[in-house]
């Protein structure tokens, strides 16, 4: 890239811009409002809306401000009376088939074309034909049409052929009749999708589960964090007398920029599911009977205490940090070590070489800056949706991809070599075995693209670190990036598992990685060996661990269970029941798989009785006498965490040579995948996501309604 | 009449026996130009150089120096590079190409292989529209194919190391894939949706490299300018106009067809050629490049020389050279609606202006027929007109445009008529009066 600087004259006013970009970014960067509709930061360029027309002087006729590029000397006008007019024509055009039926659209009152035409629209309409109607489509649980009001920017279009990789919506028809529809009618299923709705300047496409339900001015919105994967999307909860109306993205552009994934835009809905607890419960006579909180806390207190180091807890991967440091402090006291978040994790053998915290290796942004990754064990586009997304951006731009699967996932992205083959392990092996110069093509030909990377990287996936050779696996992938000069990353599971890591919620590590005074139980052995009392923060026992762990929960002598839901083993086993709030009720941090901390205040009113988590642990630390426990806020308890990691740095190197005991599981048919709608209770109970065709594949619906 | 000389250049084969096949081709020193080429005789810088002196503007309507055209590709670049020639012949009146796709098809052949060695492209398209599939797309064919025979395209041709193949594609019917751009998107099998500009064509074009997109009868001039040499063409014709082209007259003449003539013939003589206007009826109107360009009252074009520069300054274009001819019985009102119907139809729907313009035009129009017409209405039509033009990415907006503003502008009257008596046309009246 050169240094040239072009130097233009925008409404009489100078700027410098480089060659190649667009006017449009110019006036952009000075805030120079231009309207547009078609145009988009994160999309190609498409020049269809024609609303962005300025003066270019020398130019015989209105130019596109998107599709412009900039010349040295250009003297741009955007408001001069020409431009003006050029605008309005537009707008009046757009207009005259849209059925402005804006008092019944969701869109109305956040709607581009709304608010473009109070400033280029007429009062009056000279258009006396019968306006055009359109079909509207069916494209699935997610997103609502309603086509007579699309303007035709084909940004909808253009996101699936670029961002998403598949094209489920296209034009149609031509002219006047032209039509943006999948053709062969199906629904739009790509786990990004919902994205279009941002994207749509109308209300053509709209959030289906939240349709009719509020006005967009009537919400307050409410900056958090997404709770399903290691990305940590950053996202508004649009907030209506203290319940989620809806979920938008939040733009960020170092960690999700403008997207969010479907997931993390339509679970909140599972807050506010029928299995919700209402008030605290305790168990007499076999029976849960509600309690004051008082009673509630006292109880979990004593229950505790009888346990003392017999004790044992184990957390959601997507619990807070506070939540976690919490924890860790009230068994500390206790004299326990038994605590784990790795709840789907069945290979602990070398948890002792595990980082401090397990991250990507480099930034989120930073993944598209890869030349070279290989990704051991994961269904990535599940996984972390918008990580898959960075690294499509890396492999368009020319980067390398390899996946070492026991399935050959669908990528939608140039994938240079697939090793698929059902023991991973085996693959792995190979591969090493290459990076010494033997071996076949296709696996030379990863190593040398990790090799060559300037920018290389090895990742473990989540299906990897459920492996129950996990500790093979990852020696295998540490040697391969000895012998290419890669570096090592983790896809972790949850929202938070690095987060958690640092909070000690670990059974052999304190918090900020310091070895634990008591090396406790982990959850595999917890599960085997149950505690005598068991705390269970945000967690299902049939579903969130590797197997299912009813069986441990029934014969645990005692549940502390704080939980959102009471459903399964929780209702049956549990003897004391805490109701706390969802991610959107609590105030928090999380930390990305890029070790950045986020933290987020409460966006919603607590559902019934349900208390922040962080709140009802800092009480039971007070019941029991926890030293120094007297936190006021969430902040409190992060700083004094922040304090005790100080400048550690994530640092994933592998450094064991201790020899491996013999594989407790010899790995066995099943299934290491868990269905992206299926991670946690929160997105097990959203009803739009269980609708989709993606989770009612996972649960065999979807044949059923074939066959139907 | 008698010292015009007929088909001198793309329709020399007419009068042959079986005009289209390679022998008759061969009779008119078919090829002999391309032999040359193959033989080693020319530089591409000098093929350009002669294509470029002998006048030659492209024959698809907008009339752009064809040498000039051909001298924009990166010709010293490595990457694939195409030539594709427009057979999507789809101006309303225009019926030109068609006949050279049926009678002279080896002249597009060798054109368009000579045009690839002097652009430095391998490959060329021809892309004729889907209507043609009855004869001229086999009778070019069957020329490809006699051609590739007698060793005249494929890799290495004749030991010259000099690559060209050629492939026919036949479109789907939409008039909008006649524009140089949608054109391309068509070929790649995409809808046929114009591409803003820049990039052009000759940077990124078919599938992302280098192309150069040239009208039929352009192509078929190209083997007699190299035969005849440059000066000989362009001296057919006025300054700026070299050479010759086929006039498709169609409408109210007694003997409507096409004519290959030396550009800047006066409009008089196009029309005495043709039998004169039918029934001895007045010319009333004229619109002589295809629909697309502005029409001309009888008085404005009589005495006007058809060449590109004569129309121009006469307020209107040369286009393709389709002169649609209305006499006095024709109804204004009628024929524009006719054209705007098929703007209408053809729009592709990508920009705002055109996709809900031209509908917006064309029930107008339908309504003051209909007698349901106001005054407001006329002004509004050009109005509308006026947003459209020059507001979208391709000219398919300016074309839908200039018609309208063109008809109300020399036939205001009508317009005002129809209004004014509930949609009754003024000639109707006239012929009641008479």
């Amino acid at each position: 890239m050169s240094d040239q600087k072009f130097k233009l004259r925008i409404d009489g006013v100078e700027y410098e811009a480089s060659p190649g970009q667009m006017l449009i970014e110019i006036t952009d960067a000075a805030g120079i409002y231009v309207p547009r509709f078609c145009y988009h930061e994160k999309l190609s360029v498409a020049a269809n809306c024609r609303m962005c027309l300025v003066e270019v002087e020398k130019a015989p006729k209105p130019l596109p401000a998107c599709a412009t590029p900039v010349a040295d000397g250009m003297v741009v006008s955007t408001r001069s009376p020409d431009a003006i007019a050029a605008q309005k024509a537009t707008m009046e055009f757009l207009l005259i088939n849209h059925p402005l039926d804006c008092p019944i659209c969701d869109q109305g009152g956040e709607c581009e074309l709304q608010d473009l035409a109070m400033g280029y629209g007429r009062d009056v309409s000279r258009f006396t034909e019968r306006k055009r109607s359109v079909a509207d489509k069916d494209l699935g649980p997610l997103v609502s049409t309603d086509m007579t009001r699309c303007i035709h920017c084909t940004r909808c279009v253009r996101f699936g052929q670029e961002i998403a990789g598949i094209q489920e919506l296209g034009t149609l028809g031509r002219g006047e009749r032209t039509e943006i529809g999948t053709y062969i009618e199906r629904s739009v299923d790509h786990e990004l999708s919902g994205n279009i709705i941002d994207l749509c300047p109308v209300g053509a496409l709209n959030n289906k589960p939240y349709r009719f339900s509020a006005r967009a001015w009537e919400m307050v919105a409410r900056p958090t964090i997404a709770p399903h994967d290691c990305v940590g999307a950053n996202i508004y909860a649009h907030v209506l007398g203290g319940r989620i109306k809806r979920v938008v993205p939040r733009q960020n552009e170092a960690v999700n920029e403008t997207w969010a994934a479907d997931r993390d835009r339509f679970s909140y809905e599972g807050i506010y599911a029928d299995d919700r607890v209402q008030q605290p419960l305790l168990r007499v006579n076999g029976e849960l009977q509600p309690v004051s909180w008082e009673q509630a806390l006292d109880a979990a207190a004593g229950a505790l205490r009888d346990a003392g180091s017999e004790c044992g807890a184990l957390l959601s991967p997507s619990c807070t940090v506070e939540e976690g440091y919490l924890s860790n402090r009230i068994l500390a006291a206790l004299g326990s070590g038994n605590i784990d978040h790795r709840l789907r994790r069945r290979d602990f053998r070398d948890a002792d070489a595990d980082p401090v915290m397990p991250w990507l290796g480099t930034n989120i942004a930073g993944v598209e800056q890869m030349d070279a990754l290989l990704v051991v064990g994961s269904n990535l586009r599940r996984e972390a949706p918008l990580l898959a997304h960075r690294v499509r951006q890396a492999a368009l731009a020319g980067a390398r991809i390899g996946f070492v699967n026991a399935d050959a996932y669908e990528y939608l992205f140039p994938v240079t070599a697939q090793h698929v083959g059902t023991d991973l392990l085996a693959e792995m092996q190979s591969l090493v075995a290459a990076s010494s110069g033997t071996g076949d093509d296709d696996r030379q030909h990863s190593v040398v693209a990790l090799r060559e990377g300037k920018n290389a990287f090895v990742w473990l996936g989540q299906i990897a670190a459920r492996h129950p050779r996990f500790a093979e696996l990852r020696r295998l992938a540490a040697e391969l990036c000895r012998a290419t000069g890669a570096q090592l990353g983790y896809v972790s599971e949850g929202a938070n598992a690095a987060g958690l890591a640092l909070a000690g919620a670990l059974p052999h590590r304190d918090a900020a990685g310091q070895s634990a005074a008591v090396n406790g139980r982990d959850v595999s052995q917890m599960l085997r060996d149950p505690p005598a009392t068991l705390l269970l923060l945000g967690v299902e026992p049939e579903l969130d661990f590797a197997g299912d762990a009813s069986g441990t929960v029934a014969s645990a002598g005692k549940v502390v269970a704080l939980t959102p839901y009471l459903a399964g083993a929780l209702r049956e086993h549990a003897d004391i029941v805490l109701p706390i709030g969802t991610f959107a009720e609590t105030s928090g941090t999380y930390v990305n798989a890029a070790a950045q901390w986020q933290s987020f205040a409460g966006a919603a009113t607590p559902v019934g009785d349900s208390r922040p988590a962080w709140k009802v642990l800092r009480v039971l630390a007070n019941l029991l006498e926890v030293s120094d426990s007297e936190y006021t806020t969430s902040e409190d308890v992060r700083d004094e965490l922040r304090e005790l990691v100080g400048d550690l740095q994530p640092d994933n190197s592998l450094n064991t040579d201790s020899k491996l005991a013999a594989a407790s599981e010899v790995p066995g048919p099943e299934i290491l995948d868990v269905p992206m709608y299926s991670i946690d209770a929160l997105v097990r109970r959203a009803p739009a996501l269980q609708q989709t065709r993606e989770a009612r594949a996972a649960t065999g619906d979807d044949e059923a309604d074939e066959a139907a | 009449m008698g010292g015009l000389e007929k088909n001198l250049v793309c329709l020399q084969t007419l009068g042959l026996d079986e005009p289209w096949t390679l022998d008759s081709y061969l009779q008119i020193d078919g090829y002999k130009a391309w032999k040359r080429v193959l033989a080693g005789d020319f530089s591409q810088a000098e093929i350009i150089d002669i294509v470029k002196s002998s006048g030659l503007r492209g024959r698809g309507g907008a009339g752009f120096p064809t040498g000039v055209k051909w001298s924009f590709m990166p010709r010293e670049s490595e990457v694939q590079k195409y030539v594709v020639c427009n057979s999507d012949e789809s101006e309303p009146g225009t019926c030109h190409d068609r006949d050279i796709l049926r009678y002279n098809p080896h002249a597009i052949i060798e054109g368009m292989a000579i045009g690839g060695f002097a652009m430095g492209a391998t490959v060329g398209y021809n892309y004729i529209r889907g209507e043609f599939m009855a004869e001229p797309v086999p009778r070019f064919e069957a020329a490809v194919a006699e051609a590739y025979a007698a060793g005249l395209l494929g890799k290495n041709i004749q030991g010259s190391g000099i690559d060209f193949d050629l492939y026919t594609f036949v479109g789907a019917g939409a008039y909008i894939c006649g524009e140089e751009t949608g054109l391309l998107e068509s070929l790649e099998g995409k809808p046929g949706r114009p591409r803003f500009k820049p990039p052009f064509p000759a940077g990124f074009g078919l599938y992302g490299k280098p192309t150069t997109i040239n009208n039929t009868q352009s192509f078929a001039s190209v083997p007699t300018i190299i035969n005849k040499g440059p000066d000989w063409f362009s001296q057919l014709g006025p300054e700026n106009s070299g050479g010759t082209l086929i006039f498709s007259v169609s409408g109210h003449v007694n003997e409507p067809g096409n004519h290959e003539l030396p550009l800047g013939i006066p409009f008089r003589e196009l029309i005495e050629l043709c039998g004169g206007i039918r029934n001895g009826n007045r010319l009333k109107a004229v619109i002589p490049g295809g629909c697309s360009v502005p029409v001309m009252p009888a008085a404005a074009i009589e005495d006007v020389n058809l060449d590109y520069d004569s129309l121009r300054d006469a307020g209107s274009a040369l286009g393709t050279g389709a002169m649609i001819i209305m006499d006095e019985t024709t109804c204004m009102v009628s024929a524009l609606t006719r054209i705007a119907r098929f703007y209408f139809a053809e729009s592709c729907g990508q920009c705002t202006p055109c996709r809900e313009g031209t509908g917006w035009l064309y029930r107008t129009l339908v309504r003051i027929q209909e007698g349901r017409g106001t005054r407001e209405d006329i002004d509004m039509l050009v109005d509308v007109a006026n947003k459209i033009e020059g507001h979208t990415i391709c000219a398919f907006g300016d074309a839908a445009a200039w018609p309208v503003q063109s008809f109300v502008k020399h036939f205001l009257h009508e317009f005002e008529y129809m209004v004014e008596h509930g949609g009754e046309s003024i000639v109707n009246e006239r012929a009641a009066a008479a």
